[in-house]
């Protein structure tokens, strides 16, 4: 991997970013009342996208939001405007990071990635409501409600009255399959809000990041935005490389990263599987996995280090896989750092749908070697790959598994995703090979996702078991009376 | 070190740590207490609805049926110190104690010192209002288990990354 490219200064990053900021400004102090400063950051984001589709709709947003007199239509404008700019500073980094990993970049599926920023979003706001049913319908404008009840009372105004009033319109949309998206949102969400009140005695206030989750799940409320269309099917020969874990108090994802040979002898291309459930609090670490495991085969597969042969598996146009055990089954066993050495270098990039484009998404799958690791005073980890620094994310490594940071720290090769935030790039290790005794000695961080056979791994199970199988027994008593 | 303001990853809750769940099957900081559902010992139908109010240390405990609990009367009773114990288990004694806004006398704070810190207030006993919806909030919190996975993506638990427990 070319490390050089990605210190490179992007022309414009800093504008776009600097709007972002200034509209994120204007979320903590709410719109209820606004202050001359807001109107001067409602502004600066209405002039950063004068030049789009969505020009006149934010301006007209940004002028009402100013006065005090948004509607839910003017703040899903101005949440579109945001995440409008935030795919544009999405897409100049990926074209760094599509030059530094030196890998072929695939087209949208639907090849609409060309379209001048702001087109999609701007028909996602303007669409009308599509077929869709009724319930559906009213709880995502319940959830709309909601997120505009926080935008006017601003971060610094939350209190317990405005936050439980998520509870309700979550509830109502876990058990929907096609609303699981936007509740998993708003659920993870509502948690944080939840734990930060009030808000008027905060002492720092994750402004970008309570932003983008405002303005995603905002967007998601508009009729059609939430979904992945399936536009094609694979069949082929799936290379697993790594497991990324992803979790909130109330739902976890795990993702799988792998190399799809298609059978048809046309080009390998990176795809994911992801399979996600929504959960009390109190399952955590290995409980997670336990219960994931039963809904995708394909994480027993990672763990054992074996391919998967599949057959019609569907897959949305930017390399998602909507997993079914029916259309797979176990292949041949298949080293994660061979696949890694081999295949992945020339296997296609997965495309991202133009409405998820943001830098939060960025999660490319690179390998590196050769590079020296260095922890830094406070413990901060480092590879200098190739001469330049790149930031080792051990924070994402997740609890349950064999992989640690200190493996990290002593490993001479890394699978990992390359990733973007708070202005720097970064990788997080999914499995680490190592010199232990003479012998190379790989670790992943999924390396319990199929069951753990270690003796800290059998012993983190069974106290999961256990907490689930009392949550359940109390379930069956007191929950259907 | 990134900026954490600037952080569409910051962590905002550090993660529940595992416990073991047979007494105390639910524990929460939330609504301004520290509330939860304590299994009976003796009657396995049979849970206690506990809480205590953040600031005034405002205690109250009854059953699920409504009857309040004989233990306590003008004082904790076993099932809030189990409560407690367990809060400091979950979430550890500092967030713990934060939430609860109690001052801890001496050194790092500990369930012992939060219990100490809340006795030396001379804490009211409340009336049994709160325990209709915390045990609501128990009985959704149980709905969980009975949600179906999915295997459609999740792009926003993208940012949701695990949270390593500091060493």
């Amino acid at each position: 991997m070319r490390a050089d490219l990605l210190a490179a200064a992007i022309a414009g990053l800093g504008e776009a970013l600097a709007a972002v900021d200034a509209f994120d400004q204007v979320l903590i102090a709410g719109l209820l009342r606004p202050q001359p400063a807001q109107a001067a950051g409602l502004t600066q984001l209405a002039d950063a996208v004068a030049g789009t589709p969505l020009a006149s709709r934010v301006a007209e947003a940004a002028e009402k939001a100013a006065a005090g007199a948004a509607s839910e239509d003017h703040l899903a404008a101005l949440a579109a405007a945001r995440t409008a700019l935030l795919g544009s500073v999405h897409d100049a980094l990926m074209t760094q990071v599509t030059e530094a990993v030196g890998r072929a970049r695939g087209e949208h599926a639907e090849d609409n990635v060309t379209v001048p920023d702001g087109t999609v979003l701007a028909s996602a706001v303007l669409a009308s409501t599509r077929p869709a049913g009724r319930q559906a319908a009213n709880v995502r404008a319940a959830g709309r409600s909601w997120l505009s009840d926080l935008a006017r009372c601003g971060w610094r105004g939350l209190d317990n009255d405005v936050v439980s009033a998520s509870a309700q319109v979550v509830s109502a949309m876990l058990p929907d399959p096609d609303l699981r998206r936007l509740a998993t949102v708003l659920d993870g969400f509502a948690a944080e809000l939840a734990a930060s009140c009030p808000g008027a005695t905060l002492e720092r206030i994750p402004a970008r990041r309570w932003a983008d989750l405002w303005s995603r799940a905002m967007l998601l409320t508009l009729p059609g935005a939430a979904g992945s269309p399936v536009t094609g099917t694979v069949t082929g020969r799936l290379l697993p490389l790594g497991v990324d874990l992803q979790e909130h108090a109330t739902a976890a994802q795990a993702q799988v990263h792998a190399v799809l040979e298609p059978a048809d002898g046309t080009a390998a291309r990176l795809v994911r599987a992801s399979v996600s459930a929504p959960k009390p609090d109190t399952v955590v670490e290995a409980g997670v996995w336990q219960l994931l495991r039963p809904h995708m085969s394909l994480l027993a597969a990672a763990s054992e280090g074996r391919s998967m042969d599949l057959a019609g598996m569907p897959v949305t146009g930017e390399g998602d896989l909507i997993w079914s055990d029916e259309r797979a089954r176990a292949g041949k066993p298949a080293d994660p750092f061979a696949t890694a050495r081999v295949a992945l270098p020339t296997a296609a990039d997965a495309a991202t749908a133009p409405l998820d484009r943001h830098p939060a998404r960025i999660a490319v799958p690179v390998f590196l070697e050769g590079y020296a690791a260095r922890k830094d005073k406070d413990d901060a980890l480092t590879f200098t790959v190739a001469g330049h620094p790149l930031i080792v994310d051990t924070g994402r490594i997740p609890a349950a598994g064999p992989l640690t940071p200190e493996a990290v720290a002593a490993s001479g090769a890394c699978i990992g995703l390359l990733r973007w935030d708070a202005g720097s790039f970064s990788v997080q290790p999914l499995a680490v090979e190592a010199t232990v005794r003479k012998k190379a000695v790989a670790v992943h961080a999924g390396g319990w996702a199929g069951g753990a056979s270690d003796t800290a791994g059998v012993k983190a199970e069974k106290a999961a078991a256990d907490a689930a199988s009392v949550l359940r027994e109390r379930a069956g008593r007191l929950l259907r009376k | 070190l990134p900026d954490w303001e600037k952080s569409s990853t910051a962590r905002v809750i550090p993660p529940a740590r595992p416990r073991k769940l047979a007494k105390v099957p639910f524990v929460e900081l939330a609504d301004g207490r520290l509330q939860g559902v304590v299994s009976s010992g003796s009657d396995i139908e049979r849970v206690y609805v506990s809480s205590v109010a953040a600031g005034t240390c405002t205690f109250a405990c009854s059953t699920n049926n409504n009857r309040p609990c004989g233990g306590a009367r003008g004082s904790f009773c076993n099932h809030i110190l189990a409560l407690i114990n367990e809060a400091v288990l979950q979430y550890g004694a500092e967030r713990t104690a934060r939430y609860l806004r109690v001052e801890v006398a001496d050194g790092a704070p500990s369930a012992q010192g939060i219990i100490a810190g809340m006795r030396a207030a001379h804490p009211p006993q409340g009336d049994a209002t709160a325990a209709a919806p915390v045990f609501s909030r128990f009985l959704r919190h149980l709905a969980y288990l009975d949600l179906a996975p999915v295997t459609v993506p999740l792009p926003e638990m993208q940012w949701f990354p695990p949270t390593r427990a500091e060493a």
